[in-house]
Parts: structure tokens; sequence; C-alpha cells
């Protein structure tokens, strides 16, 4: 860091230059600004709608993207080592899918949620040993997921199943409360619980600190003795295991399935991951950063909710706009840095 | 030197590529506590014998111990877990992480099954401060020079348990000072012990480092020596090796008819010619009808010389002139359009075009020049086609063949027949005979001695020096990217050229 080199000429000139500094860093810079990003949208939001500050509004946030924050986790990993899983939303969807069929069918849901989460795992890992033992692009062999998990849908149901379990109705109604008039769902503290292990797993295992390896290099890593091969496959099953998660939580927040829900979900995942300062080429991001994302999503559509005027599909329009912006920072940060 | 159990022993080593025999039966041997050099020009299998020991690539047959354990490496991981530890030439680390995580990378000290960053980074800073390398360990690695990031890399290296270093080509992006820093760090590790194998194309560093070589032509051993028992000429001579040569008449020939019009202008003049990072300033002429060998040893500049002459780099310094008038060469377009021609050393990449055929890779430089709304009809495709099949015994005589499909040595003469459709003044041969036959060789050989026969310029790169013996009027020498010699050859014998080659004895011969 050169500010820390400079003689300090005045104590403001320092804080600017490390300001910068923070600013230029690949490593930090998009997710700083993407939270100063989120906290304009709510001073903007808090000074144009009443009730904006209501404190149910966040929560709110939590609980209508805990499954988008759930994909956001998997996604990260996997665009963290370079990949890209196109499959997330379709497996999802099928997740809903097995979940209300087999519920109708009487299973008990203590047997069927390992069961989704195992099989979407399964799925993951197939698709992982794809892209590393066959070299085949991530891009191809998750969309060939997407479309084999999109296609099984239709094999279950064509139409929409409800879902009636007593467990799963108890999940989506429970509320928890945090304070009068505050409150949160079991998915909300679900999804925390799943990005609390997912940082721990980054920033402290050995695990995660391969996947930033083969981010950087991979070819690199190889001669460095990683285990880049396992490492490569895993982040796919990661992927894998949260969409099924992510299909859970969303089966309690519709109580259906639906072969065509959640189409362009995975789009949604990406944008929050990379509007979240992670890089699309790998290397750098965090899966903070990625719930940042998540939330300014969430807070664009709040904005729009509440404004009133504008349709819905502004928020795809603001999205697009932001996505934009930030693939033009990173691009200009990279350049600058290496 | 004491011959205790080497640290490594590689017997027998043999490794086949589709085609090549990349290595065949080389045995190679280490001694703790001794550095190593490992000597021979491009392809004669140094990397493969670096890669055969770091468990890069399996060896098809022979034998390698370790320490007096026969061991077989699957993977690079594996032979880092047995002690042996590799500096790659091009920084292999990640520049997205910290300082830290680069050298401690997959084995951080961890308590309770997460990672220690504090002990991690304490050892990190301790292995730093090892190598008197004064620099955050919590800092971007990308952030540091390329010179820093060598060193970070050998800190890595000695801090796997290492009984066996390989450093390959570590001080290529060094300066002076580093060089001497790395050589401070590489003594200290000898006299712990360490086994150290040095690969370097500089042989100055290579006399001042190492205990013992290991010369290695064509994939073979050529032998083991104690440095202080090998003068530097007779280490030059096992590299690149003399061929009995099949050309004497050829020789003849060249030295009759040496040009003697050097009143003349020179077709082109370089002026202090020179570019940073590549070669230092030079002056060269080259006239009309005139032959110029240039001789140097792998990186010595000869390659980059070319490559400023034909605009593929840009020169930084000096100016050219051609035909006595000054011009700015800055693409490779501009120097075709002058008729100064290069033609890659890197045949594959920068040569031929595989997916396309004879015909087509034929014309493909005089279609260019001439513009692609006015392409060349078929019927006058087909004419230069035929015509240079039969001029330049292009095998198979099948315009429509895919040049994939060619021997090197065809492939050669295909790109030879692009270049002289354009009828070239000033032809710039980067290594024609490289991994091509004999025979092709030598015919390749006759056609460049005609060709300046008939008045076009050649200079000619090779790295056998027989064949520029053969085929120059003059030759000039590289030496640690400088030039250091440009002398007429009359009575230039291959020990002559080799002493300046190795000692580059700057002395002006002229004729």
């Amino acid at each position: 860091m050169t500010a820390t080199v400079v003689t300090p000429s005045s104590p403001i000139a320092t804080a600017a230059g490390r300001a910068r500094d923070w600013l230029t860093n690949p490593k930090y810079g998009p997710v700083i600004v993407t939270a100063v990003l989120l906290v304009g949208m709510f001073v903007v939001g808090a000074s144009r709608y009443r009730g904006f500050t209501n404190p149910q509004v966040i929560a709110n946030l939590f609980i209508d993207n805990a499954y988008l924050i759930v994909l956001a986790v998997g996604m990260t990993f996997v665009i963290l080592t370079g990949g890209i899983d196109l499959s997330v939303g379709a497996v999802l969807a099928m997740s809903t899918m097995i979940a209300a069929s087999l519920l109708q069918a009487g299973w008990p849901p203590a047997i069927i949620i390992p069961l989704i989460l195992v099989a979407t795992s399964l799925l993951g890992l197939a698709v992982g040993l794809m892209i590393h033992y066959f070299q085949i692009q991530p891009f191809i062999a998750t969309l060939a997921a997407m479309f084999l998990a999109r296609g099984l849908c239709y094999v279950i149901s064509k139409t929409t199943i409800s879902i009636t379990d007593p467990v799963f109705i108890a999940l989506a109604q429970t509320r928890i409360p945090l304070a009068p008039r505050l409150s949160i769902t079991p998915s909300v503290i679900l999804a925390i619980g799943l990005v609390i292990v997912a940082v721990v797993v980054l920033h402290y295992s050995r695990l995660g600190r391969t996947v930033y390896a083969i981010g950087g290099s991979e070819a690199s890593g190889v001669l460095m003795g990683l285990p880049v091969a396992r490492t490569k496959v895993l982040v796919y099953v990661i992927s894998g295991f949260c969409s099924g998660l992510a299909g859970v939580l969303y089966s309690f927040y519709t109580l259906s399935g639906y072969a065509l829900t959640a189409i362009g979900t995975e789009l949604d995942a990406i944008a929050a991951v990379v509007i979240g300062g992670t890089l699309l080429a790998g290397g750098y991001g965090f899966v903070l950063g990625s719930v940042l994302g998540v939330l300014v999503l969430g807070t664009i559509q709040t904005l729009i909710t509440f404004d009133g005027n504008l349709t819905s599909w502004w928020t795809r329009i603001f999205i697009g706009a932001l996505l934009l912006v930030f693939i033009v920072l990173q691009k200009v940060l990279t350049a600058r840095r290496t | 030197m004491t011959e205790s159990q080497p640290a490594v022993s590689m017997e027998n080593i043999s490794i086949e590529f589709p085609g090549v025999k990349a290595l065949d039966g080389v045995s190679f041997r280490m001694f703790p506590g001794e550095v190593h050099s490992l000597l021979g020009e491009n392809g004669a299998g140094k990397s493969t014998l670096i890669k055969a020991l770091t468990g890069v690539y399996r060896i098809d047959s022979g034998v390698i111990t370790l320490a007096g354990e026969e061991v077989s490496f699957h993977s690079t991981a594996e032979a880092q877990a047995a002690g042996v530890s590799t500096v790659y030439q091009e920084v292999n680390l990640l520049t997205n992480l910290t300082v830290a995580e680069n050298i401690m990378l997959g084995r951080e000290p961890r308590r309770f099954g997460f990672i220690d960053w504090r002990a991690t980074r304490a050892r990190a800073a301790e292995l730093l401060a090892k190598l008197h390398l004064d620099i955050d360990p919590n800092s971007r690695l990308g952030s540091h020079s390329l010179a820093v990031q060598q060193l970070v890399a050998i800190a890595r290296a000695t801090d796997i348990h290492a009984r066996v270093l390989i450093l390959d080509e570590p001080t290529s992006s060094l300066d002076a000072d580093e060089v001497q820093e790395l050589f401070r760090i590489i003594r200290e590790l000898k006299a712990d012990g360490v086994a150290i194998l040095f690969v370097s194309h500089f042989l100055d560093q290579v006399y001042d480092i190492s205990d013992r070589l290991t010369v290695l032509r064509n994939g073979k051993l050529v032998g083991e020596y104690l440095t202080d028992e090998l003068l530097r000429i007779e280490l030059v001579q096992k590299m690149i090796g003399k061929e009995l040569t099949v050309l004497e008449d050829l020789e003849r020939k060249t030295k009759q008819q040496t040009v003697d019009e050097h009143e003349l202008t020179p077709y082109v003049r370089a002026i202090g010619l020179g570019r940073k990072g590549s070669i230092e300033p030079l002056d060269l002429d080259v006239y009309e009808g005139e032959v110029v060998g240039l001789a140097g040893l792998l990186g010595s500049g000869r390659t980059e010389l070319a490559r400023i002459l034909s605009g593929v780099d840009r020169a930084d310094a000096g100016s050219l002139e051609i035909d006595g008038e000054a011009k700015r060469i800055r693409t490779p377009r501009q120097s075709i359009r002058d008729r100064i021609i290069y033609s890659s050393e890197n045949r594959r990449e920068e040569g031929i075009v595989d997916e396309l055929t004879v015909r087509d890779n034929i014309v493909l430089a005089l279609q260019a020049d001439r513009g692609w709304f006015r392409p060349i009809p078929k019927k006058r495709q087909d004419e230069l086609a035929e015509s240079y099949i039969q001029a330049l015994n292009i095998r198979p005589a099948n315009p429509d063949a895919l040049l994939k499909n060619l021997s090197g040595g065809n492939q050669q003469k295909v790109l030879l027949a692009r270049w002289l459709a354009i009828a070239p003044r000033l032809l710039i041969l980067d290594e024609p005979t490289r991994g091509i036959d004999v025979g092709a060789k030598a015919e390749i050989q006759k056609l460049v001695s005609n060709l300046a026969e008939n008045g076009m310029s050649v200079l000619y790169i090779s790295a056998e020096l027989e064949e520029v013996l053969r085929l120059s009027h003059r030759i000039a020498v590289m030496r640690d990217r400088r030039m250091v010699a440009d002398i007429e050859n009359d009575d230039l014998t291959s020990d002559t050229l080799l002493a300046i080659i190795a000692d580059g004895a700057t002395t002006e011969a002229v004729a």
C-alpha cells in the first residue's frame, strides 16, 4: 500500500490516499461501492416514502430473499473459481417439485428434505466431474444440467402441486420475534447460518483458500501442489447443495411446487454475486458481498413497490443498469492493478 | 565435494511424446549441499527432465531415487511432500492473494481445524526475514515487482522442508543486484545441505554459482562435469555439438563469392537500434545479396533483434535506414511493405496456418499485400502453388494437402514459399532448420545460398554454428543481449566462433 509508505504530509491527505487505495483494490473496492450504494438507496427510500424506515422493511428483505441468499452463497463459490452455474434456478424448481410431489405421496418431511439435498448435491457432483475431467466449459455443462432439471420438473408434474403438509406450513408461517413488531422466518435463520458457515469455510479452511487460488490461476494452483481437481468439483457440489436448500426454502415461501417456477433465478443469483463485488474471472470476492448484492436487488424491488407508480419491470431495468456499471467497474479496477 | 549418497538420482530416464523422444536414457544426479546446473539448448530436454522429477510428467522408463529410496510421483503435490520443490521461470504464484498466503497456501498452521491466521502470518514473516525480504506479508502479491514475487516463490519453496530445490531460470526477471541477493540465499540453502538444481542460460551465473554441470543435447545426456574442470568453451561446444557437414561444397561456394561491395550503401542499416529489456543498442549493416549469420546462445538476443528489425517489437532507441533513407518501422505490415520479411522460429504458432491447404498458405502473404479486395484469381493461385511446390520440392506435391499433415521440413518450405512469393529484399530466417530432418535442412540451406546469389539479403539465425559458418558471408555474434562481434566469415572456424560466443571476446577480426 503506497499510502503507508509515503511520508504523511497531512492526516487528511493520508486518509484520502488510504481511501483511494481501498477503493482501487480489486478485493475491497467493489464491496465498498456496493455497501455505499445500499446505504444510499435506504436514504433515498427513507426520504421519499413513509414507512420505509420501519425495521420490518429490512426484515422483509431477508424474508423475501432468503432463498436467493442461499443461491448466491453457492454461486459465490463457483464464480470465485472462475466458473459459472446456470443450473441453480432449474435445480431450485426441481427441488420444489420433489418436495411437493413426495409430500403429496405422504412421505415425511424429515426424509424428503435430506433426500432433496443429497439429490441436488449429486447433480452438482456430476456437473463438477464433467467440467473437470472432460474439460467441458462450465457454461455448457451447467446449461445441460439446467435443461435436465427443468425437464425433470415436467416429468414430475405439469401442473402446480400445492403443499398441505403441517410441518411445511408451520415452517412457512412461524414468525420469530426479534423485537416488538419485528419478526423473521426460520428460513432467514437458515440462510444466515449458511452464510456464516460459508464465510468460515472460505476464509478459515484450506478448501476455501484453494477456491481463491483456483480463481487466481488454476495452473499455478496445480504447480503449488494444491488439491485443484477435488476443489473444482466440490464447488459445484456446494452450489448443487445450495440450490437444493434454496428450493426447500422456496417451497416454504410459496407452499407449492410448480415446474415453471424460478425461471431466470440463476441470473438473479449471478447478478447478486457480481454486484456484491465478486470478479467474474474469479479470485476476488466475498460471500458477505454477495449478501449485500442480494439486498441491493431486494431493495430496488422494495423501492419500486413503495413508489407504486412504476411497474415491476423497472426492477429489471435497474438491475441491468447496475450490473453494467459493476462489470465496467471491475474491468477498470483490474486493469489498474494488474 | 564428497561423493556421498546422492539426494536425487535419476537413471536411464526416457520420456516419449507422440513422435518425439523428449528424453532418451538420460541419467542425472544431485548431491546434498551442492548446486548443480542443467545446461542445453532449446529442446535439449532440460524442462522435460525437471518435469519428470517434479511429477508433472510420467516417465516411460528409468528409475528415480530420492536419498536412496525409489519414488514415483504422480503429481507435484506428491513431489513436494517428498521434499522436492520447484520455483518456475514464470512466477507461478497467485497475484490475487497476499504474500503470506502465497508462501503458506496448502500448509497453513491450523487450530481446531481452522486456519490460524496469526501463526500463518508469523511463519511467513519469519521466512521472509530469512531471505532479508522486507515486505508486508499482508500485502497483495500482485502489488509487488516480479523480482520480489520470484523471491516470495523461493520463500515458499524453502518452507516445504525442501531437500531438493529446483530453480528453473530464476534470474531471467532479476537485475544484477537481485541476482546477487538470490545467490546469497542459494549459498545459505546450500550450507544447510539442500541439493539445488539451477537452470539458467546465463553462463556467467552458471559458473558463478554451480559446483557441478550436466549437459543435455537433443534429449540425450552429453555428460556430467565438475564446474571447475570444464572450460567455458568446452561447455558451449558440448551444448551446441558439432555435426559432420554434408555440405562442404556449399561452404566453399559461399567463401568464394564473399561480397566485396561494401562501399555501396547497405540495404538495411541499423544505427544504435535497441529496445529496453530486449537488446542493448547495436549497429548492423546488411548489404544486397549478402547472408549475415546471427550466432549466439539461446536467450542471447538473436530473436529479439530479428523481431525489432521486422517491426514485431518496436525499437525504443536508434534508427533504421533502408537504401540509405531513414525509415520508421513500427509494425510488421510496414516492414513487409519495405520487403523486410521475418520468418519466425516458432513455426507452428507464428508461421503456418495448419488448417489451411498448401496453396492457401503460399498465397497468404501475397494476398494480404495486394489487399483483400483484389483476390488473386484461382488460376494464378494454382500456378504459384505449382511453381513453388516444384521449385522447393515440397512433398506431398499436392496443393490441396492440409498443412498440418506435412512434415516439419515441408512446412518450413511452404513458409519460405509464402514469403518468396512477395519477393523479399531482406529475408530474416529464425531457426529455419530447427526440428526438421537432414535432407530438408540441406535443401533449405541450398535455397538460401541461391537466393543470396540472386541479390536477396538474408539474416540467418541458427543455433547450429556449422550452418551459420557454411552459409554466411558475415557473422554477427550476440551474447547476453549485446552484439559482441561482427566479423567477415573468411577463415573463421567453429572454434573461434565458439570462443566468441562463450567469452564474448570483442575481437574485431577485420577482413
